[in-house]
C-alpha cells in the first residue's frame, strides 16, 4: 500500500518542527462563526509534505467538539466522533480515570473546563526572529472578529530537556507511513514501528481495523472529501485527520530536586541517581538497561544507543524499577510474555499455563497503547543546582504543554494515563503511581499512593515514601486535528 | 479449604413499584452504585463470608435488536437480580443474611412480584434462584477472612521493614526469609497477627467436585461417536450462520455511556454486568451451552489460581440464563477501568470471548467461532457498552485490593509458612515485599 497524501495531512502528525524553536498555542472560542470560517479559509496551514529546506514557519489547527458545533457542524455529524472526544477531557467521569482530582481537578484548571473550554487551538511555530511577525500576519484581518482568546500558551526552548532537567522526547513510535507492515495477530517481539491507523484516522490500526469516525453522504458540500476506505459510498470527514490531546502540566522543579536531594542525604550525585530511577533514564537520556545487540525494528538510527532495548533482561525491575516513568509509559513488551515460541508453547500461554512468576505477564501489550508526543516546555530553565536555592519571589510557573497525537484517545492516551500512569497497581506494585505525574491522592482502601519502589536484586527493595506532588494539571482538552480537505469542509461558508 | 459458592435471586419487579425500588436501592449507597457497607437495609460488612454482592435491575436497552432477524421483540418483565459470591455454602449464607437483614431484604423484595408480607424469605429466594451456567473464582479456597489476615500481614511486614531497614537491607534473601519468619511468629504469639489455618474441605463438596471433574469428560467421551457424526452438520450450520448473522454495533448512546461511567472507577475494582439475547435458533443455543459448560469445567478444574487464561484481574465472574434460555447475563468483578478490561479480553483471551459472546445478537462477525469477532475492537467495545447494565448497588469486601494484591499477599504468606527455601525461592519471595 502507499503512503497517504501528505498534502492533505497537517504537518504536526509527521513533524515536531524541532528547528522552529518558537511556538505558541492560541486557545480560542469562536465568537463569530462566519468570521472564523473566513479566517480558516485564509489560514496558512502547514501540511506534512516534506520541504527542502524545511519551512521557517508552521501553523496547525485543531477543534474541540464544542468548537465543531460553534462552526455549525450538525450534531449528527459530530456524533460520529468518539465518545471521549465528544465528552471532553474535563468531564467528571473522565477526571476520575485520568487522575484529575483534588489539585488536578478540572474545576481548578486555568483553561479547558466549562466556560474556559476552548473551541479550537491554533498552533504557531517559527524561527525565533520571525515568530512575532508570523503570528501577526497569520492572524490577519478576520482573527479579532472571529475569536476570543481563552488563553495563549507560550512555550520555551530548553534544548531538548524537560523542566526537571532530563532529556526528553527520545523515544517516539515510528509510523508505518507506507503501510508496508503485515500485522500478525500475535506480535512476538517488541517493535517500535506502529500501524498508520494508530495515528491517522481512516487507515487500518494495529488490529487491522479502521476506527469509527463520521461518514457523510456524498453531496455538493462533501465532494472535496475523500471516500472512506472501508465504505467507499461514504465520504470520510476524518480521513487524514486525527485526535490531538493537550494537557498543561505544571512542574514544581524546586520540589522535585529538593525531595531528591533530601532523600540522598544532601549528596547531589545520589540525588541524580535517584532521579534517574524515578524517570527511568539518566539526565542525559541514557536508559538504565544495557542496549541490546539485536536491532529493535523502527529504532531511529540516531538514537540506537538510547532506544535499542527492552525490559526483558530486567524481569524484577532491579535495574529500571517497574514504577519508573519511562517503564510505565512504554513497557516495551510484545503480545506474549515470552519470545521465540513454539506453537504449542504459545497455546499453553494463551490458555493460562505460561510463566508462573508473580511479576510475569502483568502488563498489556504496548503496541495498542502508543502515542506520538508533540509537546513543548514553558517557563524558564531552572537547573537542579539553582532549584535547590531559595526561590525567587513571584516566580513564574514552568512545565510542559503536553501534546500527543493518536487515533483512539480512549485506547491510547487515556489508557496510558489511566492504566499505566495513574494506576496504583501497575505491574504488581502497590501504593504508588507515576513518580513524576502521580497526584498522590489516596483512593478507597489505599490511603497511600505516594511511594516509589526500587526493587533489589536478591536484596530487600528500597521504598522511597512521601513523594510530593511534582506535577499539577492546569488545563486540558481533546481536539480533532482535521485533514486539509476536512478543514476546507469545516470552513465552507 | 473452604470452597466459594454463589447465589443469584432473580425476580420480576412490580411495574408500579420500580421507582420506589430504585430509590430504596439508592438509599443503600454512599456514592453512585457504591454500597455503604454499613447501610441499614443490608449491612454487607457484617457478613464475613461475603466477597462481592450487587443489586442490578436488568433493564436491557437492546431488546429491539431482534428485529434484524425479522422477529418481533418480546416484552419482558423488568427483573431485579441480587447476587453475591461467598465462602462456603450459599444457603448457609442466605440463612444468616435473612436472620440479620431479613427486614431490609423483605422491603426490597416486596417490590417484586409474588412477595407478600407473610412470604417465607428463604423459600422465596430459593424459588427465584438463578444458578449460573458457568462461574469463575479467582482463587478457590481463599476466604474473605484469609484475604483480610493476609492484608494485615502485608501491612505488618511493611511497618517492620520501615522500622528496621538499615539492618534488613544488608541481608541476603535466605537470611531475610528467616528474619521475617521470626518476626511474624513473634507477632502471632503476641496476638498482634492472626493467620488462621485452612479449614477442612467439606467432604460433600470434594465428592461433588470429583464427580464433576470426571463426569464432564466422561460424558463427552460417551457422546463422542454421536458428536463425531454430528460435527460436520454442526460446523456447516455454524459457518452458514456466521456468514449471514447481522452485526448490530451502532455507537452506544453517549448519555448511556456516561451514566455507566459514573458508576465506575470509585475503587481499584469495578463491577461489570452485560446482558443480551441469544441469536435465534437451536445451533446458537447449543453452542452457548456447550461453550459455557466447557468454560465452567475449565475454570473449575484447569485454571491456575489467580488466572483466567492470561487474565489476572478478575475476582469472580459468571454467566447466567435469565428466565428461560433466550436471554443471558454476564457478571464480573474486575480490576482497573473498563477500557483496560476490554483490552485485556480482546488481546489476551479473544478466542474465549468470541466463543462465549458471539452467540449474542449483533456481536461482531466471527469465523470458526473463535476467530476475528472482538478483534473488530471499536465495534466490539460499542457492542459491549450498549449491553452493559449499571449495578444499582455494589459491594466489595476488601476495598483497595486488586486480585494481584491478593495473590502477592498469599504468596508472601505461603513463603513464610515454608521453614526453609532454596536461594532462588528466597530471591523470588523477597521480591514480593
Amino acid at each position: 500500500m502507499s503512503q497517504p497524501d501528505y498534502a492533505d495531512v497537517q504537518g504536526l502528525v509527521r513533524f515536531g518542527y524541532g528547528h522552529l524553536t518558537s511556538a505558541s498555542y492560541a486557545l480560542v472560542r469562536i465568537k463569530n462563526a462566519d468570521a472564523a470560517k473566513a479566517w480558516l479559509r485564509s489560514a496558512p496551514v502547514t501540511t506534512a509534505v516534506e520541504q527542502k529546506p524545511p519551512p521557517n514557519t508552521a501553523l496547525n489547527i485543531a477543534f474541540t467538539a464544542p468548537g465543531l458545533e460553534a462552526l455549525r457542524i450538525p450534531e449528527r455529524i459530530v456524533a460520529g466522533f468518539s465518545h471521549e472526544f465528544r465528552g471532553g477531557m474535563g468531564q467528571e467521569i473522565r477526571a476520575r480515570q485520568l487522575g484529575d482530582v483534588k489539585n488536578n481537578a478540572p474545576d481548578n484548571w486555568w483553561w479547558g473546563s466549562k466556560d474556559r473550554e476552548p473551541h479550537a487551538v491554533v498552533m504557531f511555530f517559527a524561527e525565533a526572529r520571525q515568530f512575532d511577525a508570523f503570528v501577526q500576519t497569520s492572524k490577519g484581518n478576520f482573527w479579532a472578529d472571529a475569536f476570543e482568546e481563552v488563553r495563549t500558551l507560550e512555550t520555551s526552548n530548553l534544548d531538548g530537556d524537560e523542566p526537571f532537567g532530563f532529556a526528553d522526547g527520545i523515544s517516539q513510535p515510528q509510523i508505518d507511513w507506507e503501510q508496508q507492515l503485515e500485522r500478525p495477530c500475535t506480535q512476538l517481539e517488541y517493535t517500535n514501528v506502529v500501524a498508520l491507523g494508530e495515528f491517522l484516522l481512516g487507515y487500518p490500526n494495529e488490529y487491522g481495523k479502521i476506527t469509527d469516525r463520521p461518514l457523510l453522504e456524498p453531496d455538493a458540500a462533501t465532494t472535496d472529501l475523500l471516500s472512506a476506505a472501508d465504505v467507499p459510498s461514504k465520504k470520510d470527514l476524518a480521513r487524514n485527520g486525527t485526535y490531538l490531546v493537550m494537557r498543561q502540566l505544571e512542574q514544581n522543579v524546586r520540589a522535585f530536586w529538593k525531595f531528591l536531594y533530601e532523600q540522598a542525604g544532601g549528596n547531589i550525585a545520589d540525588a541524580n541517581e535517584l532521579g534517574a530511577k524515578l524517570v527511568g533514564r539518566t539526565r542525559a537520556g541514557d536508559p538504565l538497561i544495557a542496549v541490546q545487540a539485536e536491532p529493535v525494528p523502527g529504532t531511529d538510527p540516531r538514537t540506537v544507543t538510547q532506544n535499542q532495548f527492552t525490559y526483558d533482561s530486567d524481569p524484577v525491575g532491579a535495574r529500571c524499577p517497574f514504577g519508573a516513568h519511562t517503564r510505565r509509559t512504554n513497557p516495551r513488551n510484545s503480545d506474549l510474555p515470552e519470545r521465540r515460541l513454539s506453537t504449542f508453547r504459545k497455546l499453553m500461554i494463551v490458555l493460562g499455563f505460561g510463566p508462573k512468576g508473580f511479576y510475569d505477564d502483568l502488563t498489556s501489550s504496548v503496541r495498542f497503547h502508543r502515542i506520538l508526543r508533540r509537546g513543548r516546555e514553558y517557563g524558564s530553565e531552572l537547573l537542579p543546582e539553582q532549584a535547590l536555592q531559595a526561590p525567587v519571589p513571584n516566580e513564574s510557573p514552568r512545565g510542559l504543554h503536553f501534546i500527543c497525537v493518536n487515533a483512539n484517545i480512549s485506547r491510547q492516551f487515556e489508557f496510558l494515563q489511566n492504566a499505566w500512569i495513574t494506576n496504583s497497581k501497575f505491574s504488581g506494585v502497590t501504593g504508588e503511581s507515576d513518580p513524576l505525574l502521580g497526584n498522590r491522592q489516596s483512593i478507597p482502601g489505599c490511603p497511600v499512593t505516594n511511594n516509589f519502589t526500587i526493587p533489589g536484586d536478591g536484596a530487600l527493595r528500597r521504598r522511597v515514601s512521601g513523594l510530593p506532588q511534582f506535577v499539577t494539571v492546569r488545563g486540558g482538552a481533546y481536539f480533532f486535528l482535521p485533514s486539509l480537505r476536512a478543514l476546507r469542509y469545516l470552513a465552507r461558508a | 479449604m473452604t470452597p466459594q459458592s454463589n447465589f443469584m435471586v432473580l425476580a420480576p419487579i412490580i411495574p408500579e413499584r420500580e421507582a420506589e425500588l430504585r430509590q430504596l436501592l439508592d438509599s443503600m449507597n454512599r456514592g453512585p452504585g457504591q454500597a455503604d457497607p454499613n447501610n441499614s437495609l443490608l449491612p454487607f460488612t457484617e457478613f464475613e463470608m461475603l466477597h462481592f454482592a450487587r443489586f442490578v435491575i436488568l433493564d436491557d436497552k437492546t431488546t429491539q435488536d431482534i428485529r434484524v432477524y425479522g422477529l418481533t421483540p418480546r416484552t419482558y418483565p423488568l427483573y431485579l437480580a441480587f447476587l453475591g459470591d461467598v465462602d462456603g455454602d450459599a444457603n448457609a449464607f442466605l440463612g444468616k443474611l435473612i436472620k440479620r437483614a431479613g427486614k431490609g431484604l423483605g422491603k426490597i423484595f416486596s417490590c417484586c412480584q409474588g412477595f407478600t408480607p407473610d412470604t417465607d424469605l428463604f423459600d422465596w429466594m430459593k424459588q427465584h434462584d438463578a444458578p449460573p451456567i458457568a462461574a469463575y473464582v479467582n482463587w478457590r479456597g481463599r476466604t474473605v477472612r484469609q484475604i483480610r489476615q493476609e492484608a494485615a500481614l502485608y501491612d505488618a511486614l511493611e511497618n517492620y521493614v520501615e522500622g528496621n531497614y538499615p539492618t534488613l537491607h544488608a541481608l541476603g534473601p535466605g537470611e531475610l526469609h528467616e528474619k521475617f519468619r521470626a518476626f511474624v511468629n513473634a507477632e502471632q504469639s503476641a496476638g498482634r497477627l492472626t493467620l488462621s489455618k485452612e479449614a477442612r474441605t467439606p467432604i460433600g463438596w470434594q465428592i461433588k467436585n470429583l464427580l464433576h471433574m470426571i463426569g464432564f469428560p466422561l460424558l463427552g467421551l460417551l457422546l463422542s461417536p454421536l458428536l463425531l457424526v454430528a460435527a460436520p452438520f454442526y460446523i456447516f450450520a455454524l459457518r452458514r450462520l456466521e456468514k449471514t448473522d447481522p452485526v448490530v454495533c451502532p455507537m452506544a448512546d453517549q448519555k448511556y455511556c456516561e451514566n455507566l461511567s459514573s458508576f465506575e472507577d470509585h475503587d481499584v475494582t469495578n463491577q461489570f454486568s452485560a446482558m443480551g439475547r441469544l441469536k435465534p435458533g437451536l445451533v446458537r443455543l447449543l453452542t452457548t451451552t456447550i461453550v459455557l459448560k466447557t468454560v465452567n469445567y475449565g475454570a473449575r478444574h484447569l485454571t491456575r489460581p489467580g488466572r483466567l487464561g492470561r487474565i489476572r484481574s478478575i475476582h469472580f465472574a459468571r454467566w447466567v440464563f435469565v428466565a428461560g434460555t433466550e436471554r443471558m447475563i454476564f457478571c464480573s468483578n474486575y480490576d482497573g477501568s473498563v477500557e483496560s478490561y476490554m483490552d485485556d479480553f480482546i488481546n489476551k483471551t479473544g478466542f474465549g470471548l468470541n466463543a462465549s459472546f458471539s452467540n449474542g445478537i449483533g456481536y461482531p462477525k466471527t469465523n470458526w467461532l473463535v476467530r476475528d469477532g472482538c478483534i473488530d475492537e471499536r465495534n466490539y467495545k460499542e457492542y459491549l457498552r450498549r449491553h452493559t447494565l449499571p449495578s444499582q448497588v455494589w459491594y466489595k469486601a476488601y476495598p483497595g485490593l486488586s486480585a494481584v494484591d491478593l495473590e502477592r499477599n498469599t504468596r508472601i504468606r505461603r513463603g513464610l509458612e515454608m521453614s526453609s527455601m532454596t536461594e532462588e525461592q528466597a530471591r523470588d519471595w523477597v521480591a514480593l515485599l
